[in-house]
């Protein structure tokens, strides 16, 4: 992997398992990625590929147990998040690193103001007075393109609609000036025409500030609108890395291509779509060899009993495929 | 894609209002009009798509055509027959011919009852056959949305989304109905899922002669199944046409949004339609053209009066102040 100067965060070989009951879940198996400076990296995938526990790993938010990163590293700055202390990474997290959830009505305090509760996060990890807070608070606000701020602060987050509550909450993760936000999946719950205004401040603070984004999406239609790379997750593994302009035009592993061909053009609408056959495997019985090979339009015999390491076709476009060895 | 001519359903100027109370006693403080006098009709085998975003009443308008809410004002007619006051019985009469699809399969299944029993339950309401004629057909019904027939005594959280919804359509089609209102039917599912279910219910659209009235949010996914396209805006049909009329030559300012709103995965150089703020409250609609607090070509007239939804061109409804 390469480490340039302008990587921010770079994650190793993580791995993830929950212990449940019925089995060890595999939720993320051996990830590597890496982050620019204001770059926007999409992890892109069906529900359960990982994308999320992935999100909750970096800022170590998984519930343990059952979760436990049992192998791996993070790296932030200097540090190795996944052996700081809990003290440690409270400084982190919200101040340096801060998350936007899917859902902002479970995310916000519904028994505080958007008010407070963007001014307890800055008063918790910078050195202002409450005024300054509110002024910070407002402004924050303002840049998300709210109306009305005054009453904004003053509404509890059941006075708001579902857009306006999105737009609090990524104002509160601004809060500290943070060097990276994860997004996971902001724009599903809302309606397109406010899914194309939040998209449109993620681009904005990505150039204005220089922020770096982490974008969880099951979308590649959002992916080819907001992000610079992407990574490809199928069943806890990187599938695909590339340019976001080269995923969508040139995809090389079999399962980004079945995605991409199984979206309906608007554009040309066809008799037939083109679909992936099966669904996603049970996470304690994944198939042996590569995960996918059972849905798999290019399957080989060899596929099904050995796993495909990854490949690198060019310094930015990694592959996990036995097509390309 | 030919347009047959007998009108299935007609839907006149219907309407659903839910009352708001509030105080100490209760009292009548407002109505949430979900549904506003909203006209339409899906003629035999036509797939009429039903696009708006959330809260606008496109769900409330399926299920108020199924009966399943009171209707407060208008009148459905299928097949020429007004359905409105129907009683129970002959509700049940109905429900042979007209079927739903929900968008969850996990709330619309019962957990406690095996696929079959839920896909053969239609057929033991309505007693068609006797019991083996009835787990015939649950095999064959089976086997048409392609799942297992010997799944048949599973349970519903023994199977993915993509076969709960493909339980859900069989059990629909159980007793050869004309019209499926289907609510959202792909919404719940991951993209790779949703082309399949999306494929079957194009086949059996054309196998069984099955009108469908299609409900989603997602325009590409109207644009793949709908033979034509009403666009609601709270409560109200702003825009009806064919379906590559509204694509390609949208009128009414919200469906040319919708469509510029839309992600893709060719981000064109065009200039993208932001709307302004958000969906206003059912309760107290904008006055006037409802949709002008958010409207990029809003006139003067826009805030005090009401436009119709009128013919421009054939078969292309919309309801404007820009086109009267």
């Amino acid at each position: 992997m390469k480490t340039g100067d302008n990587v921010v965060l770079e994650v190793s070989n993580l791995k993830t398992y929950f212990f449940t009951r019925r089995g060890v879940v595999k939720a993320v198996d051996g990830l590597d990625f890496h982050l620019r400076r204001g770059e926007c990296l999409c992890l892109v995938g069906e529900s359960g590929c990982g994308k999320t526990v992935t999100a909750l790993s970096i800022l170590k938010l998984v519930d343990s147990p059952p979760g436990k990163i049992v192998e791996g590293e993070i790296r932030y700055d200097s540090l190795d998040l996944v052996k700081c202390s809990s003290k440690q990474l409270r400084q982190i997290r919200g101040k340096e690193i801060a998350m936007v959830f899917q859902e902002a009505q479970s995310a916000l305090n519904p028994v505080l103001t958007i008010g407070d509760q963007i001014m307890e996060q800055i008063m918790l990890h910078l050195p202002l007075e409450r005024n300054e807070a509110q002024n910070r608070s407002m402004a924050l606000l303002r840049e998300m393109g709210i109306p009305s701020v005054e009453r904004v602060m003053k509404s509890y987050p059941h006075q708001l609609s579902g857009g306006m509550k999105q737009r609090a909450m990524i104002a509160m993760s601004l809060s500290c000036d943070p060097t990276i936000i994860i997004a996971d999946e902001p724009t599903t719950a809302v309606d397109v025409t406010i899914e194309a205004q939040i998209l449109g401040i993620f681009r904005s603070l990505k150039e204005q500030r220089q922020l770096s984004l982490i974008f969880i999406t099951h979308d590649l239609a959002v992916v080819a609108e907001i992000g610079d790379r992407a990574v490809v997750m199928y069943a806890g593994k990187e599938v695909e890395t590339a340019p976001v302009s080269e995923i969508i035009a040139n995809p090389r592993h079999p399962y980004t291509a079945g995605l991409i061909r199984c979206l309906p053009d608007i554009s040309r609408p066809a008799d037939r779509l083109v679909s992936i056959p099966g669904f996603a495997p049970n996470p304690v019985e994944l198939p042996g060899g590569c995960a996918f090979h059972p849905r798999c339009s290019e399957g080989m015999p060899i596929c099904s009993q050995q796993a495909p390491p990854v490949v690198e076709l060019s310094t930015e476009h990694r592959v996990r495929c036995h097509l390309y060895r | 894609m030919k347009q047959p001519d007998t009108d299935l359903l007609d839907v006149r100027d219907l309407k659903k209002y839910y009352q708001v109370t509030g105080g100490l006693l209760s009292a009548h403080v407002g109505d949430i009009k979900a549904v506003d006098g909203v006209s339409f009709a899906i003629r035999e085998r036509e797939v009429l798509g039903l696009v708006g975003e959330s809260g606008c009443g496109k769900s409330t308008l399926g299920r108020t055509i199924l009966r399943l809410e009171e209707p407060t004002g208008g009148n459905i007619l299928y097949r020429g027959m007004d359905i409105t006051r129907l009683d129970r019985k002959g509700l049940r009469e109905l429900a042979r011919e007209v079927q739903m699809i929900f968008q969850d399969p996990d709330a619309s299944l019962d957990p406690r009852m095996t696929a079959g029993d839920s896909i053969g339950e239609p057929l033991t309401i309505h007693k068609v056959g006797n019991e083996r004629g009835r787990m015939l057909r649950v095999a064959e019904l089976m086997e048409q949305v392609g799942l297992d027939a010997r799944q048949v005594s599973h349970y519903p959280h023994e199977f993915s989304g993509g076969q709960k919804q493909r339980i859900g359509i069989a059990r629909a089609l159980a007793m050869n109905p004309r019209l499926i209102i289907a609510d959202e039917p792909v919404s719940a599912l991951d993209v790779s899922v949703q082309a399949q279910i999306l494929n079957l219910m194009t086949d059996i659209q054309k196998q069984y002669g099955l009108a469908y009235l299609f409900i989603a949010h997602d325009l590409s996914v109207i644009r793949h199944m709908a033979h034509r396209v009403a666009i609601m805006y709270l409560g109200k049909i702003v825009e009806l046409a064919g379906n590559q009329e509204i694509f390609e030559n949208p009128l009414h300012p919200y469906t040319e949004a919708l469509l510029s709103a839309l992600p893709s995965c060719k981000p064109k150089a065009r200039e993208r339609i932001l709307l302004r703020g958000d969906v206003p409250s059912a309760m107290n609609p904008p006055a006037g053209c409802r949709f002008h607090t958010r409207c990029h070509r809003v006139l003067a007239i826009c805030n005090r009066e009401q436009p119709e939804l009128v013919e421009i061109s054939r078969g292309h409804f919309v309801a404007c102040h820009l086109y009267h």
